[in-house]
């Protein structure tokens, strides 16, 4: 209970913190809101009306307050630019991010758990060091490029994937789920290199403990070994890599949204930010936060259902 | 003597070898050893002589790099076990032979509990149901002497205390009712009393059950207390090896002797200088051309510097020891 408690309080902070200091920042870029609001032909009349009304007068403190009051009640406030609520717009770009960010994670470990056994296991050998080169190589490249390669091999010439757009689930969730492929497959195999290189690394290290020897006396096969006593006590490391990558990709895919022409809440806030739509940006800023505090949270229960010897401490602290 | 059909094991003229900086080293040098079925074999040396490795090399389970060099043969049960797959290997171990290793805080798997690491040689090796599986692993439990047995199956490793975790790793190294047991150091890790108690268990558990037993240790009275046939092994080799009292009795290698005398004794005033071996075991590297021991030797003479006396029974069928100048039969401790 007290676990739970602690990471209440600490999701309460780090979001007070992070858009508070976002506020101060918006505040401090020198475009003037109002002036956009208002239109090129605004008099400077029509854009002291403006300012009026949406309440720019105010001292930054107040506005924040204003806007906390309102986030309380759910209440994100409206669009500057298109006059929708803010908290519908990101409840439309939500599902796109989430799916995208749930296809990329599935497809890296899909990938990275067989590669980084395997690697492990024939540590030194051929497999793995053409494994290892792989890694180095997809590190090295960035996820845009990779992406404009696929598009041109299995949109372009293969045909086999849509090269941009994206279909809700409500027309079926063959064409939702293939549009997001290509997407999915550019951010996973970036990923992939980083969590198979880390997994191959703890797993070498787990192979040389004395109870893969004792499970090796049992007579276990090999197979047994290495995903029953060997994956799990490994993954530590690469649990907490996937906790930053989902982390990022909430409100960091914005170069993948944008290639493949996803609404995403990357793209959201990246043309908020443009367009001086500073709720829009507040309520983006917002769900990333409380996404990465969430995705935390999950991973500190992961650890505990890895490894008992956590489970312990945790419900100690 | 007994007719080769009776033994359980025979080891001949076994040898391992590990890369080095330069060449290989030979951990194990040409050993050979036979263990009939309810007898109980202690290989007993200073940390580095090779009986781990010994150990790993009768399982098929050598560390990287290692691997067995020249003709020897591990035949158990009838079955040559160098000539064996891995996958006819794997029917063998753990089933055929149970292994108990020293420290019982590094060999149980810590994010699994005790009651899956049980079963899980029983579901895989004699096929049983998990209802099965689990009464079976209560029973073993009771046997190796664990309280509550049926609450410990859900713990984990780390719930237990190092006496308890021992009890479990040899409850574990008896699931599939074993033929040999190989025990390497398996008290070494934990407190004296402790080490008593698994002792005995292992004592009882190896004349209930009529299996063979090796049982790795540096301590001699480890050996003496437990122990049918005792061996020694220097660098690699068996030096002196003799039916337990024999040994004791009539020490004739003057290794065996030092070893013996290197052990603190009760009735010793106090401070009285520990005897420690002199110099340190030779770097297998660069062995000396004659007898291993010969540059910490206190009966050393010019023979022994320069040919290696082989391992040999001279005045008694079962004592066989390896040097040129032992001390006389009748020379006891």
């Amino acid at each position: 209970m007290g676990f739970f408690w602690g990471k209440f309080v600490h999701l309460v902070v780090v979001v007070l913190a992070v858009t508070a200091v976002t506020f101060v920042m918006l505040d401090l870029l020198p475009a003037d809101v109002a002036h956009e609001v208002a239109g090129q032909s605004a008099t400077s009349r029509d854009v002291a009306a403006v300012r009026q009304e949406l309440g720019l007068n105010d001292s930054v403190a107040a506005r924040y307050g204003r806007w906390l009051a309102g986030a309380a009640r759910g209440d994100l406030g409206t669009s500057l630019v298109t006059r929708q609520p803010v908290g519908e717009a990101i409840a439309s770009h939500l599902p796109v991010t989430l799916e995208l960010l749930l296809l990329a994670q599935l497809f890296a470990l899909a990938l990275a758990i067989p590669a980084g056994i395997v690697s492990a296991w024939r540590a030194e050998s051929p497999i793995d060091r053409a494994l290892g080169s792989a890694a180095f190589g997809l590190i090295s490249v960035p996820s845009f490029a990779l992406a404009i390669v696929l598009i041109y091999f299995f949109s372009l010439r293969l045909k086999w994937f849509p090269a941009i757009g994206f279909t809700p689930l409500s027309e079926g969730a063959w064409p939702n789920i293939r549009g997001m492929i290509l997407p999915a497959v550019s951010v996973a195999l970036v990923e992939f290199a980083s969590l198979m290189r880390v997994l191959r690394g703890d797993m070498i290290a787990t192979l040389r403990e004395e109870f893969i020897l004792f499970a090796r006396a049992k007579g276990l096969p090999t197979w047994r070994i290495l995903l029953r006593h060997a994956l799990r006590p490994s993954s530590f490391t690469m649990l907490t890599l996937l906790g930053l990558h989902i982390g990022n990709l909430i409100g960091g895919a914005v170069i993948i949204e944008t290639i493949f022409a996803l609404p995403g809440i990357g793209r959201l806030l990246v043309s908020s930010i443009f367009s001086q739509d500073y709720p829009m940006v507040q309520g983006c800023v917002l769900i990333i936060t409380v996404g990465y505090v969430a995705v935390n949270f999950l991973v500190d229960i992961c650890y505990g259902l890895l490894d008992p010897r956590v489970r312990k401490e945790g419900s100690v602290g | 003597m007994t007719t080769t059909a009776q033994r359980l094991l025979v080891v001949e003229n076994l040898s391992v070898s590990l890369p080095a900086a330069r060449g290989e080293v030979r951990v194990v040098d040409r050993v050979s050893l036979s263990l009939e079925r309810g007898r109980t074999l202690a290989l007993v040396g200073e940390s580095g002589s090779g009986k781990s490795m010994l150990c790993r090399a009768i399982m098929g389970l050598l560390p990287g790099g290692a691997r067995r060099t020249g003709s020897g043969r591990v035949v158990f049960a009838g079955r040559d076990l160098g000539a064996l797959l891995e996958r006819e290997l794997n029917r063998i171990r753990g089933r055929e032979i149970g292994v108990v290793l020293q420290d019982p805080l590094s060999s149980l798997n810590p994010v699994l509990t005790i009651g899956r690491q049980i079963a899980e040689t029983l579901r895989y090796h004699l096929g049983f149901s998990s209802a099965r599986a689990r009464e079976r692993s209560i029973e073993l439990l009771r046997a190796v002497g664990i309280p509550r047995p049926e609450e410990r199956l859900a713990c984990h490793p780390h719930q237990l205390s190092g006496g308890m975790r021992q009890r479990v790793a040899i409850a574990m190294a008896l699931s599939c009712d074993p033929q040999l047991l190989i025990t390497d150091e398996p008290t070494t890790a934990l407190d004296v009393t402790i080490q008593a108690e698994i002792l005995n268990l292992l004592g009882r558990l190896q004349k209930e059950r009529n299996m063979a037993m090796i049982l790795v240790t540096h301590d001699l009275w480890v050996a003496a207390g437990m122990a049918h046939d005792t061996a020694v092994m220097y660098a690699g080799r068996i030096v002196e090896q003799a039916p337990t009292g024999e040994l004791f009795a009539r020490m004739r290698m003057p290794y065996t002797k030092a070893l013996f005398d290197a052990i603190p004794r009760v009735d010793d005033p106090p401070h009285t200088n520990l005897k420690a071996i002199g110099g340190t075991p030779p770097d297998l590297a660069a062995l000396p051309p004659g007898c291993r021991f010969a540059p910490r030797c206190p009966r050393v003479q010019t023979r022994c510097r320069a040919e290696e006396p082989p391992l040999v029974a001279n005045d008694r069928e079962d004592h066989r020891y390896a040097c040129w100048f032992p001390y006389p039969s009748e020379d006891s401790p």
